[in-house]
């Protein structure tokens, strides 16, 4: 490393300035106060932990993604979180052990070991909401719903909700049989939707002509919510009561986010496999116009407690704050709230000793306006902030007023300036 | 917004073998590329338009959306490993062979391969196949020159005659694949585009079928 470049940052890894950090800062509360409504508890679990626990399927992509440190205490293998999910699953298993549905939700910033996608981050703000114990569809509508609230909260309009169900692929994966190397291939090949090799993929496997002709179709089963949920319906109907339960959820699912009036479009993927590994159910992601990548994800992951000694059912999304942020309505960065006006107002008050005449009645007109949430700013010896010729450095400083002696009533009293 | 469409081509031979396809699907660019010097085409169809890319980059664009479809040679995409694209439609044009090609007999024995190429994950793929660890020199062009003149005993690359091959003295080896060029989707087009898109890939679909 030269010395020229030693304010250099690794790749992918970034800071927030004072504008964006407030604006992170507004976004989070207002999410959190969301999930606090609908009576999700916020945990703040542990940046590092051993592998063992951090890592429910060593080897997958979670795992390579996942950047390790050896801890000196003991020489075990810790991992830096590249994922808070396993975390939740850990903390509702094990640290909180309720037996009635347990509603978690988190927020914080995640380390991934390689940059991810378009000059992707390497540590990105993750922020989501979990719900353990309940395996029927309410809490899937649960989690939707919640996710479609969170959005609108955060002023993002003109969203796509793309749902899928890993359910129906591995039910045709029980009738097809194939070896796992096979299976593999085959996943591969779906996930590229890459039909001339699924075509011949599947002519040099047995396998009866229904069946074939459905895991054809699987891939093709894409497009607009409803309608492409009826073509399954016709497409995969001798697939088994498995996968007719599984349309059954979808279409209900589709009717509760068409009925939201929230304006979402509805897109259906069947063949949508993303974390496969560890959903069970129902899988979703959010997207905007514009945006390259999905702003939000979820779905059902059954059982992922029992690698910590308690299989639970779980439902649950998360999102990227980042994202959120990039996309946040204009009008709602700000705080509406009419105290919001006054937040934005910044005043410059002048250095006064506490033996100076007008020290009291100074210090309680600041106090009352950091009271009302309005910024105070000290002046400091040398800023120029009481020199009335040098307006500029209060201007540089953000001040919109400057609190003045008001001479008309004598020196114990004060008056607020505009800049 | 949803109803534009943003085609990734590169030009040449994909351009040329491209094009009678997209007339099918009623698409015809505004400008030869071959006499403009634009990089955005403008087409018959409003909201349509061709970008015109370096073959190994049209993934990447397609990958981030910053072009809704592509076309693509499969030696390119096996390169770029595919991860976040579709790929539903092989176009059946820009045929050709990947090889392993070099001096006859450099294959035998076990010792170490240099081999140069810039097909680099192919390459070592279908070695590793056959249970051979190779050295890769990456190169960005001229290939047949490098055993010539010593970078390497072998090299990979498409062949499509095989005549530059013999004027080298050099002779395809190994097959490893047959290319052709693939109509590629970004992921997220895909969905939020879903019936233009669909309404695109059926158009060509017939135009390549028509075509036998």
């Amino acid at each position: 490393m030269n010395q020229e470049n030693r304010w250099l940052l690794p790749a992918g890894i970034d800071e927030l300035l004072p504008d964006a950090a407030w604006a992170v800062e507004g976004l989070r509360r207002r999410v959190l106060d969301l999930f606090r409504a609908w009576g999700y508890g916020l945990v703040v679990p542990p940046m590092v932990e051993y592998v063992e626990s951090l890592l429910i399927h060593p080897g997958d992509d979670l795992d390579l993604s996942t950047l390790k440190v050896i801890d000196q205490l003991t020489g075990r293998l810790m991992g830096i979180r590249a994922d808070m999910t396993p975390q939740m699953a850990r903390i509702d298993a094990h640290s909180l052990g309720h037996t009635e549905p347990t509603r978690l939700c988190y927020l914080g910033t995640v380390l991934h070991a390689m940059p991810g996608g378009f000059a992707g981050s390497r540590a990105p703000m993750q922020v989501g909401a979990e719900l353990f114990g309940h395996a029927g569809i309410e809490s899937d509508r649960e989690i939707l719903s919640l996710l479609l609230d969170t959005l609108a909260v955060v002023g993002i309009n003109d969203v796509w909700l793309d749902l899928g169900h890993v359910g129906i692929f591995r039910e045709l994966m029980a009738q097809a049989q194939f070896e796992a190397d096979e299976e593999t291939e085959f996943f591969a090949l779906l996930q590229r939707k890459a039909m001339p090799e699924i075509q011949v993929f599947l002519a040099a496997r047995k396998l009866t002509p229904s069946l074939a002709a459905m895991l054809h179709a699987l891939a093709e089963l894409h497009g607009e919510g409803v309608e492409t949920l009826e073509r399954a319906r016709t497409v995969l109907a001798d697939a088994g009561d498995g996968v007719v339960l599984a349309l059954d959820n979808l279409s209900e699912l589709a009717r509760l986010v068409l009925a939201s009036g929230s304006g979402v479009k509805l897109h259906v993927d069947l063949a949508e496999l993303r974390g496969y590994h560890y959903h069970t159910g129902m899988v979703f992601a959010a997207y905007v116009p514009g945006h390259r990548q999905a702003i939000a994800r979820g779905g059902r992951y059954d059982g992922i407690g029992e690698a910590f000694g308690r299989a639970r059912p779980a439902t649950g999304f998360s999102a990227d704050v980042r994202a959120l942020l990039d996309l946040m309505h204009a009008d709602t960065k700000i705080d509406g709230s009419a105290a919001q006006a006054m937040y934005q107002h910044t005043y410059l008050a002048p250095v006064l000793d506490s033996e100076e005449p007008g020290y009291s009645e100074l210090l309680a007109l600041v106090r009352g306006l950091r009271a009302k949430g309005c910024r105070v700013i000290q002046a400091l010896p040398g800023d120029n902030g009481q020199d009335e010729s040098l307006g500029d450095c209060a201007l540089a400083m953000g001040c919109t007023h400057r609190i003045e002696p008001d001479m008309t009533h004598g020196n114990e009293f004060w008056k607020i300036c505009e800049i | 917004m949803t109803d534009t469409l943003t085609i990734g081509l590169s030009k040449g031979r994909i351009y040329k073998e491209t094009l009678p396809l997209l007339a099918a699907a009623g698409i015809v660019p505004s400008e030869d590329p071959e006499t403009s010097r634009k990089l955005i085409l403008d087409t018959n169809v409003p909201g349509v338009r061709v970008v015109l890319l370096r073959a190994s980059d049209v993934p990447t664009y397609v990958e981030y959306g910053a072009a809704d479809v592509g076309v693509a040679g499969k030696d390119v995409l096996m390169e770029h490993g595919g991860d976040g694209l579709y790929e539903p439609l092989d176009l059946n044009i820009a045929r050709c062979r990947l090889m392993v090609a070099g001096k006859p007999g450099v294959l035998e024995g076990r010792h170490r391969l240099r081999v140069a190429t810039k097909y680099v994950e192919s390459a070592r793929a279908h070695f590793a196949r056959q249970g051979r660890q190779i050295e890769v020199i990456k190169l960005y062009g001229s290939m047949e020159l490098a055993p010539l003149v010593g970078l390497g005993d072998c090299i990979v690359d498409v062949v499509d005659t095989g005549n530059t091959l013999r004027a080298n003295g050099l002779e395809p080896l190994e097959h490893i694949a047959d290319i052709s060029s693939r109509l590629i989707v970004n992921r997220t087009a895909m969905k939020m585009k879903s019936a233009r898109l669909r309404e695109f890939i059926e158009h060509m679909s017939n135009a390549v079928n028509a075509r036998g």
